[in-house]
């Protein structure tokens, strides 16, 4: 907020006026209305609403298929956090300890980040056909037998590599932001006092960039749960029998396809939870990075 | 570098070859599949090394599309892409820097609840509220027009927190100078806001782009007439021939093509790239 302002009666609605608009005509409306459904049920032919109480909400959570797919998007969403951010970080130290080629490797590294999810999908889908496919191949090799489509664990996988896949070139650059941050005088300081390398990434590296891993679980938390929607499309559909039917994929479906109205409400409404909860939490972390 | 450890160094090295590989090798086999003729896939292995179809392939998909699965041209897909994604991020552009200017250099009642609301949005992802957005688009009969394809996602918080942040660290003292000389609101916004954020708006923009022409599910929804499917939105649908073999090589020079764009963008304008993705979630 600034200490002076313009006077102005008019202008400055007309100047909000247009993101109110979009805003409560796409976002608010719509949102407001998936509550309201939630507490709703629709007879077969969309006649009647008649008020049920949370009679939505507990059928959802005695639903054994919803417990399932609760824990499939634990395990998912783990996954694709522990492998991008894991690789990521290597890769950063890397291009860190690299004096000349550094910006090189950059740029060879991160435009995965532009390419769409639903594309993602499609190229390692087709990586891994079952029938034509290089990877179900060298596996066979050695005496693999691959098949996403039958076999629920190889599903994960597959959707955990494609989704993260694209979210390494993200945390890779934050987390070379985060290492350049670092004072180069403490780790020299450290490598007199005579800590080697591995010494010098556990006791000043790791716990001086936990800002930034903080920061990025988060965000992958967020990307996982939500955004790859496209990934699970184009790859295995939540197939087979469920194995890989996260959340996101189960209101779609629910919703689209089955058209259970007041369940994909109420299914919306817990996500809409959790949304709220992961941004909470990064805006209050956020605050205290600034003092940091 | 703290201190010279030759061996760390190579292990380095080879870390950063080994991800560049494995960054680059689904593309390399995604290209090398759109070189090949049809047959080529028959014998139970994707090709490892070019084809010589290429010329034909990328033509065919270009010009005429896929009508066994009634595709209309890439084109015309790429087209549609490239509309949707300027609009979005022209869109998201100008109704963010616009309010984020009447939020700060403003007072009016109900300022305070604005702000909010617009924070709301941050939080409702589309695949979160996708049903009930679909009703109000199709009560608005906007199904199959560009207008259901952007406008529904165009209200963005994350820019005008930007912008927001941008403009309060722009001294008071020029909007002083600017009242004495005689600038009313609009003139300061023109003459002075606007050029100062220049490379924030830049910066903005390729992260927008990318974003736009990269939407999925909410295309796949709204378009059900040819005319309007997006490049990346149309790849599915193309994959999804029932009970046959997929046509590989058109499916995978649709995926090159799909990437490219927003591929070039952040390779020619890495710098704004990177600056854009760490505003944006500041």
């Amino acid at each position: 907020m600034k200490r002076i302002f313009f006077r102005n009666k008019f202008l400055p609605y007309l100047l909000i006026a247009p993101q109110m608009v979009v805003t409560i005509i796409f976002f608010l409306w719509p949102a407001g209305e998936a509550v309201l459904q939630s507490f709703q049920r629709e007879d077969a032919f969309g006649l009647h609403t008649t008020w049920v109480g949370l009679a939505n909400y507990r059928a959802l959570f005695q639903d054994p298929a919803y417990i399932y797919s609760l824990q499939v998007t634990v395990v998912f969403t783990i996954g694709v956090t522990a492998l991008a951010l894991i690789s990521a970080l290597l890769l950063a130290l890397a291009v860190d300890r690299t004096t000349k080629a550094g910006s090189t490797y950059t740029t060879l590294l991160v435009w995965p980040y532009a390419v769409a999810p639903a594309v993602v999908g499609v190229l390692w889908w087709f990586l891994f056909n079952p029938t034509i496919g290089l990877m179900p191949y060298l596996l066979s090799l050695v005496g693999y037998h691959w098949d996403h489509a039958l076999k629920g664990d190889d599903a994960m996988i597959l959707v955990i590599i494609s989704a993260a896949w694209p979210q390494v070139s993200y945390n890779f650059l934050f987390f070379v932001a985060g290492l350049k941050s670092i004072p180069a005088s403490m780790r020299e300081a450290a490598a007199i006092d005579g800590a080697g390398p591995v010494k010098r990434f556990f006791t000043i590296t790791l716990p001086l960039l936990s800002p930034t891993t903080f920061f990025l679980v988060v965000v992958n938390f967020v990307y996982a749960m939500f955004a790859t929607f496209p990934v699970i499309d184009a790859t295995t559909q939540g197939g087979p029998a469920d194995a890989t039917n996260i959340l996101v994929y189960k209101v779609y479906q629910d919703g689209f396809v089955g058209l259970n109205l007041g369940s994909s409400a109420a299914q919306s409404v817990v996500l809409l939870a959790i949304v709220i909860v992961l941004t909470v939490i990064q805006f209050r972390f956020i605050e205290r990075r600034i003092e940091y | 570098m703290v201190e010279n450890r030759p061996i760390l160094n190579i292990l380095a090295h080879l870390v950063l070859i080994l991800g560049v590989l494995v960054v680059a090798f689904p593309i390399y086999i995604a290209f090398i599949a759109s070189t090949h003729g049809p047959t080529d896939f028959l014998s139970g292995l994707i090709p490892l090394t070019p084809g010589h179809d290429t010329w034909h392939t990328y033509m065919t998909m270009l010009t005429t599309g896929m009508q066994t699965s009634g595709m209309p041209p890439l084109s015309l897909q790429m087209m549609n892409s490239l509309i949707m994604a300027l609009t979005i991020a022209i869109g998201k552009i100008s109704i963010s820097i616009i309010s984020a200017y009447a939020i700060v250099y403003f007072r009016f009642p109900f300022r305070n609840l604005a702000f909010w609301l617009i924070f709301i949005t941050l939080m409702l992802p589309v695949e979160v509220r996708i049903l009930p957005t679909y009703k109000v688009v199709a009560d608005l009969g906007m199904l199959d027009t560009y207008a259901g394809l952007t406008i529904p996602l165009i209200a963005s918080a994350t820019a005008t927190f930007l912008f927001r942040q941008v403009f309060l660290t722009i001294p008071d003292e020029l909007m002083e100078a600017a009242r004495i000389d005689g600038a009313g609101p609009m003139k300061f916004f023109w003459d002075i806001l606007l050029p100062m954020s220049r490379n924030n708006i830049a910066a903005l923009f390729v992260i927008l782009f990318i974003y736009g022409w990269n939407q999925y599910l909410w295309p796949l929804l709204i378009t059900t007439d040819a005319s309007h499917y997006t490049i990346v939105m149309g790849i599915k649908r193309m994959a999804d021939v029932a009970d046959s073999q997929p046509q590989w090589n058109y499916i995978m020079a649709t995926a090159i093509l799909a990437m490219l764009p927003p591929v070039l963008v952040v390779i020619f304008m890495q710098k704004l790239f990177v600056k854009g993705l760490i505003e944006t979630e500041k």
